[in-house]
This record gives C-alpha cells, structure tokens and sequence, in this order.
C-alpha cells in the first residue's frame, strides 16, 4: 500500500509532460504505466511532427492546444537537450478540388495564428522538393512545422520529473480504482495506491481506465497506423516535411525526414479491437507504399531499416477530453489524445496541473532542479570533441553500435539516468544504439551485457523490450544439460 | 597535422586484413598497421567454430579459428602491429582515418596506402520488410552464431530459420547439435542461397525440412516470438494466398544476405558498386580513390575464406607497389556483366596487365552444362565450360596478359552460355 498525493496512469508523452509539470508542486507523485518504459505506447510509434497549427478547427481543443504546445516546444527542448528542427511542410495538392482544401487550411491556419503561410505553385515546389510528384499544381507552405523525437522529449520530462520527486513505477497494469473515504485506491497488478487524486494519461488505454472511475461509460475507436522508417543518409529524397492534401478518406500518408536524419513514411489508417495491438501487416504496408507514392513516385524502401505501428486513441467526437471528471472528484483526464497530441501535450500538462494543483490547494516549490539531456551524443561531436570526450573518459574509445556510434560511456549513461533504460529497446530510444542499419545484429549482444553488468542481474533477465521478451533462452550448458535428461 | 604516419593502414583483422597485412609485409613494407574493433583478431572466424575453413589453401579441414590462427602465427612471426579495440571513425580520400580506443584515445592516421577490409554485416529484418509484430526471438544468423558460440548463450528453443544462406544452414545445425528443436528452413528463391555441401550437412543430415519459394508473410508475439507464418510465393515473388503453414515457435534466425561494409569508404568518396555493394576496383584492387585498396568482404561477399585470403594476398601486394612506386594505370579495360553474370571483381583491368588475373562473378540463376565466355571486340577471347552455375557459389574465369592485350576496345563482357 503506497500514500501518495497523486497517481499518474501512463507515462507517455502527457503523462510525462504533466508529472514534469506538477513536480512544480509541492505533492508526492507517482506515475505507473503497464509497459515496461517510458513512451512504450504511441509515443514510440508516431510521425514525430510537431504541427504548426493550421488543420486544428478553430474552437476545438485539438486546436487551442496544438497552437499552445507547439509554441512551446523550441523552448522545451532546449532546455531539456533534445532535438527539435523547424523544417517546415508542404501540404500538396493536384487538383483544384485540393486547392480549395488548401485555402480553406490557409484561412484557419491564418485564424490560429500560423506564421509565414503561402500558397505556392509548382515550379516554386520542385525546386524546394526535386523528388515530389511533378504533377503536383500547388502547395501551402507551413514554414513553422517542426520534427522532434517524440519518445526522447518523453525521456527527459521523465528524468526532470523523477530529479524534482516524482516517482515511476513501471510493468504495472491498473486493475482497478475506487473512490472510498475520500480517497482513491488505484489498485495494479502488484501494487495499491492510496491519493487524493488520479490523473488518466493511458493514452490508447484511456477508455479503459477511465471506465474503472467514471459510471459515464466512454467507449474509444483504436485506430492503428503502420511506417516505415528508412536509414540515415547525409542526403534525403525530402528536406521538409511533405503533408498531402486531407480528403474525406483522411489525412493521407506524409514523408518526412527525422531529427536524426532518417526518412518516415506513414501513417495508413486502420480501426482495430485491441489497442496493444502494434504488429504491421502487409496490408498495412502496402497501403503506405501505395500512398505515399503519391507523393514520391519514384519511392524507394531499399534503405528501409524498420516497420513500426502506433494505436492512435479516437474519440467519436473528433476532440481532446482534457480536465476534471464530472461524478469523481480528484479524478482528470486527457483522453483522446491522438494527433495533434504530441505537439499539444506540454500545452494540456501545464493546464491539468494547474486544474489539480488547484483542487489539491498545492504550493509551488520554493527550488526546482532543472534536467537537461546534458551530453552531446558522440555521434554529433566534432573531432576535437571527441578527442576530448575519450580523454575524460576512456569508455568513450569503446564504440558500441557501429552504425551509429554509440560508445559504451552513453549506453551506461542511460542506464544510470533518472528513469534508467532496463531493456534493449529503451537503450536503443535512450541512445540509438541498435537504431541504425544492422538493426542491432552487431550491438545487441554487447548492449545486453552492459545491462546485465548495470543492472546486476543474470544475462537470462534482460528483455528486449520489457515483460516476457527475453533475450536468450538459457545457457548453452543448461540445454545440453536437458538434452542428457531426454536420453 | 596527424597523430602518427604509416606505410599501410589496413581497417580489420579478419581474414582479408591480417591477409592483406601480412603480403604487404612480405613485399617489404616495415611500416604496416591493423586496426581491429574487437578484441582479438580474426573477425567472423572467432565464431565460426566449425570446420570446413581452409580446404583450398591448405588442403586440410580447419576451424574457422584455426584458420585464422594460422594467419595470425604469420602475423606475428613478421611482427606485424595489431591493434586491437580501436574503431575507425572516418577514413578521407587524403588516406587520413580518425579512430578511437579506450586505450590509446582518440587518433587521427595518416597512411601511404589504406586496405580496407571490413567485412560485411547481415541483412536485418527492415530490409525485409516482413511484418507482424516487433517481439524478442528474433535473431540474424550470425548474432545467434555469436551468442551460442562466443557467449554460450541459447537464442531460444524452437527455431525457424529464413534464408538459406550459409550462416543460417550452420546455425540450423548448431542449435540442432545444442539442443533446441530445428523446425524449418524458409528460402524465398527456388534454389539456395547456401553451399551445397551446407544443405546435405547441416539440413539433410539432420532432417530438417528446407522450404523453397517459401517465406515468412507474419510474425507472432507480443514480448516474445509465438508463431510465425510460412507462405508459398509465385515466380515474382509473391505470397500466395491459401498456402500458409503456421508454426509454433520462439526463435526466428534470419540468413538472408550479407552486404559489404563501405559507410568508411563511401566517406572517402570511394566509388560503391550497385550489383555488389563494395568498391569498384581494379585487378590491384584500387579503389576509385587512389591509394585506396579493398579486398574480402567489404568488397564483395565470397562463399569461401580462402577465396578471401587468395584476394587479400594481391591485394596487400599492390598496396605495397602503390608505397613503393605510386604507379598509376596508363588506362584501363572495363568489365561488364553480360548475360547470367552478376557483380563481375574487378570492374577494371590495367592495360599493363602482367599477370594472369581471376575475374569472379555470381551466376544470376543456376544454369546446367555451361560456359562462362570472356567476350570482347565481338570475338571470345576466353572460356571455361562447368557442369552447373549457381547463384549459391561464386564462378570465376581467368584472363592472361595476351587476353588483354588482344582487345583493341575498351571494354570486355563476361556472359553465360548455357548448353539447355
């Protein structure tokens, strides 16, 4: 049994974001989440786009919190040492039935205040974007859109929330939450919390949990989106991020260059019954090819390194729930938060800790630790950095993942981070290591036993990515051991 | 400015660099330097304990490390310097590599002539793009190789193995002989991938079933692999619908393909071949860049190491010719693949050819009774007749200096004729 102000559900992108804003506050907090890491749901497993605010219909959540949040993000992500890059967006059309849409999103872009929007025509294009289709016939150019790596922001507003208190707990599902003496009781698969207040972030689970507290029974569309990502190159076909033109069917797939240099195509879109459900299919595959062809006929998945889907959270209503719940007090929620959901999250977290610092009458702390991911990565250092990073620590000289030079000084750095990675995969989003072209094939036996060495266990508890995914089966002793007892 | 000058600079101690090393020692070279990333040196033979290594060369049956014992014997017999530990960072087309170690720091090199012998790195299931779900068990051939071998560790206890390569058909029998419940091998090609010699030892010996125009169409589990589904594909490759086996499995190793490691040498501006993915190069096996030579894998993947060794030899040699005289070529006749010829090693043939030189390809299918044909000025200018091509082993022909010397154009096209 664990007495606690606060429980956040979910540490993803807003449960990271509000546990960061509320560990403002003084309150004792924690934040369980049913996977085995930070990020482990859609904010692994989205486009990376921090929008700039002209799709938001005007009057919506969606939109009032898009245009806060990604106004905030330069700043958040300097602070914090993640990388953000404004590398603007073309939304392209090729018919006049597009340029219609176009100016439709040029006049509500203009109403939520996006800055720079034109309308360009075709030479004006190929010569930003050579590789687009040259059948396209205009363009609005969004020169405020921004990439980010959504699950990095998420690890350091994790490890700035954990610096000022907050604790994570993590592998633990939330069976079921009560209201009784003016308390809630969160219950998890291996644990009770005690608080006065529950703050629901579960993201694709958010009906789930928010029908354990609420007699106003919600119900969620899963609607689930497949991507590739293709390996990093000095030179991508596409130097902005390249939208198509929303139609009825939906928002159509984009191409994009990542943070770090790689190439996203995707998302289709798919209703499904289960929201952990993130396996691709070659239906869902093809169907991202055959799209973004539209935007790139020449398209080319030669360089493809992974397939990934994410489970965006739908609400009938098309909008963001955001707030206190009517029936339950002390409990909040942000449901729904499908795109724009990454470029709105700091946006909703400074308001729902501000609606529950409120209930709760917290006081603002009189001393706050600022976190920043501090170190540049290795990978990113000019020779005389690197010189001097590997004279001041030889585990520097140690190069881990190859195709992405990750030493062995970062990989025991993330595992030593506030929220520590515990598993492969969170080595591989902490570091990149295993994130490049061999996919892990070289790096993965060595990461696996830094971790054993880190985490001072046996070889046999390391996961790939949490719960039951082991690594290795057992010791080649062992089998031959069990081979002799079958004779 | 530089940390530290050498005559040559080889990049691995694999079989092709302490090859490579070694020669150019031989050819009088005082000044010669390996870097190796790992630990020991030897490369990919570390793990390849068993034996089959060797049988050209020394005409004996070797382990892999075994193999490179020997070579390494050699090594240090001419106190050849091996650093290992050390990883290459950067090499320029000026032959200056930036590298790092935990024991001598950081370091830039420059060098009078650099071989480069990386070696290559197995195709991931990205390249693939086999969907299902991203789940624990899932293994290239060669990592598995490394954990059972090196680290005594078990992947997992039912294995399905996609690809026939090499790697893949040694590691079915591995795990076999270790203990863990070999199911399938899935090939997504009519034919093998592998040596024949690999399908008879490691599949049939052992009755494990190979499944031809087979592949994986989804992959089960959610933490760890469940099951995995196998289809039939059409001749383009295609699933086809109604064929699927399921099987119930925890391990997936993947053996399919190997490509040459050039991101070093692409930084040097090193011309990369589209067919086999390492440096164009010539019969010195220079590179586009001057002064810059490779060998082994990282120039083009063999079936054999002593084919690897054979090449690193003359390799180290004009290395060591390039130090010693810088000569440059007065022209040179290029190769082209004709009909049934993939990835023809060298693309290029100095004009000054002194000595007999071995062209090698991939057959781009598998052909019965046939000739492989050096064609140039519309005449046949060399041939050599075998029973069977196939795209699983490497063919070569040779060219004498008088072959050379006939062609009055500049180019010559290696093709396949086949008799059928």
């Amino acid at each position: 049994m664990i007495h606690t102000d606060i429980v956040i559900i979910g540490a993803g992108i807003t449960g990271t974001a509000v546990a960061r804003a509320l560990s403002r506050y003084n309150a004792s907090i924690c934040v369980v989440d049913s996977a085995s890491d930070i990020a482990e749901g859609a904010t692994k497993a989205n486009s990376g786009i921090i929008h700039a605010g002209f799709d938001a219909k005007p009057g919506t959540l969606k939109a009032r919190y898009n245009i806060l949040g990604s106004k905030m993000y330069p700043d958040l992500c300097a602070s914090l040492g993640v990388p953000y890059r404004m590398c603007g967006a073309l939304v392209i059309a090729f018919s006049d039935d597009d340029i219609t849409v176009l100016k439709e999103l040029e006049i509500r872009g203009r109403q939520n205040g996006v800055p720079g929007l034109r309308m360009i025509r075709q030479h004006e294009i190929l010569d930003m974007e050579p590789n687009l289709n040259p059948e396209v016939v205009a363009a609005l150019d969004v020169p405020s859109s921004a990439i980010v790596s959504p699950y990095e922001i998420a690890f350091a507003m994790a490890d700035d929330a954990a610096v000022n208190g907050v604790c994570f707990s993590f592998d633990q599902p939330v069976v079921s939450i009560r209201y009784t003496d003016n308390s809630w009781q969160v219950r998890t698969s291996s644990d009770t919390y005690i608080c006065r207040s529950v703050i629901n972030c579960a993201g694709a689970s958010g009906a789930l949990i928010h029908n354990m507290y609420s007699k106003n029974h919600l119900s969620m569309i899963h609607r689930r989106g497949q991507y590739y990502l293709l390996d990093r190159s000095p030179v991508q076909p596409f130097s902005r991020t390249v939208f198509q033109c929303p139609t009825k069917m939906g928002k159509g797939v984009l191409v994009s260059p990542t943070v770090h240099g790689n190439l996203i195509i995707g998302p289709n879109a798919e209703d499904i019954s289960d929201p952990l459900d993130t396996a691709t299919t070659a239906k869902g595959l093809s169907e991202v090819l055959s799209r973004a062809g539209l935007t790139w006929p020449e398209i080319s998945v030669r360089s493809n390194i992974t397939n990934f889907s994410g489970v965006r959270a739908h609400l009938e209503t098309d909008d963001f729930v955001v707030g206190s719940v009517a029936g339950s007090p002390g409990a909040f929620e942000a449901i729904g938060i499908e795109s724009p959901g990454l470029s709105s999250a700091p946006a909703i977290a400074d308001d729902l800790a501000g609606m529950v610092a409120d209930y709760l009458s917290l006081t603002k702390k009189s001393s706050i630790v600022f976190y920043s991911v501090s170190e540049k990565p290795f990978h990113q250092m000019t020779d005389a950095e690197r010189k001097e990073a590997v004279s001041k620590n030889p585990l520097h000289g140690n190069i881990i993942c190859r195709c992405e030079v990750v030493t062995e000084a970062e990989i025991r750095a993330a595992i030593r981070r506030p929220v520590g990675a515990r598993t492969i995969d969170g080595i591989k989003r902490r570091t990149r290591a295993g994130m490049g072209r061999c996919q892990g094939g070289f790096c993965s036996p060595r990461v696996a036993s830094i971790l054993s060495e880190e985490l001072g266990c046996s070889l046999r508890e390391i996961t790939k990515g949490g719960g039951s995914g082991r690594l290795l089966s057992g010791t080649v002793a062992e089998f031959l051991k069990a081979g002799e007892s079958f004779d | 400015m530089t940390d530290q000058y050498v005559d040559i600079l080889i990049i691995g101690a694999g079989p092709a660099g302490l090859a490579a090393a070694i020669s150019a020692r031989e050819s009088g070279m005082e000044s010669v330097l390996v870097l190796e990333r790992e630990s020991e040196p030897g490369g990919i033979l570390r793990q390849c304990i068993h034996n089959g290594f060797g049988l050209h060369r020394f005409h004996e049956e070797l382990t892999g490390p075994e193999y490179a014992q020997r070579d390494i014997d050699r090594i240090r017999e001419l106190d050849i310097r091996v650093e290992c530990g050390v990883t290459v960072l950067s090499l320029s087309a000026q032959r200056i590599v930036t590298c790092v170690s935990p024991v001598y720091g950081f370091r830039t090199i420059r060098a009078g002539a650099v071989v480069l012998a990386m070696g290559c790195r197995e195709r991931p299931r990205g390249a693939l793009c086999t969907p299902g779900t991203r789940c624990a068990g899932i293994f290239s051939a060669g990592t598995a190789q490394r954990f059972v071998n090196l680290e005594g560790w078990m992947p997992g206890k039912r294995v399905v193995i996609l690809g026939s390569g090499d790697i893949g058909l040694i590691m079915a029998r591995r795990m076999t002989l270790q203990g863990a419940n070999v199911l399938a091998c899935v090939e997504i090609m009519p034919y093998s991938s592998g040596l024949n010699r690999n399908i008879v030892q490691c599949l049939q010996d052992y009755d494990i079933p190979l499944y031809l125009s087979h592949t994986v169409t989804d992959i089960r589990g959610r933490d760890r692999l469940e099951g995995l589904t196998v289809s039939r594909v059409d001749e383009n490759r295609n699933p086809v619908p109604g064929t699927e086996i399921d099987f119930e499995c925890d391990t997936l190793l993947l053996s399919c393909g190997l490509i040459p490691e050039n991101e070093l040498s692409s930084g040097a501006g090193v011309e990369i071949s589209g067919i086999t993915a390492g440096p164009v190069v010539n019969n010195h096996f220079e590179t586009s860049v001057p002064g810059i030579f490779a060998c082994g894998n990282v120039l083009h993947v063999h079936d054999l190491v002593d084919h690897v060794s054979d090449e690193s030899f003359k390799a180290g040699r004009a290395a060591a010719s390039f130090v010693n005289s810088n000569n440059v070529s007065i022209g040179f006749i290029t190769i082209k693949d004709g009909a049934g010829v993939r990835g023809t090693v060298p693309q290029k043939i100095r004009l000054d050819l002194s000595e007999n030189t071995e062209l090698m390809f991939r057959p781009s299918a598998v052909f019965r009774n046939a000739t492989v044909i050096a064609e140039a000025d519309g005449k046949v200018i060399a041939q050599k007749k075998a029973m069977i091509f196939t795209p699983g082993e490497m063919a070569s022909i040779t060219l004498k200096p008088k072959d050379i010397s006939s062609v009055s154009g500049n180019s010559l096209t290696i093709r396949i004729e086949s008799e059928d």
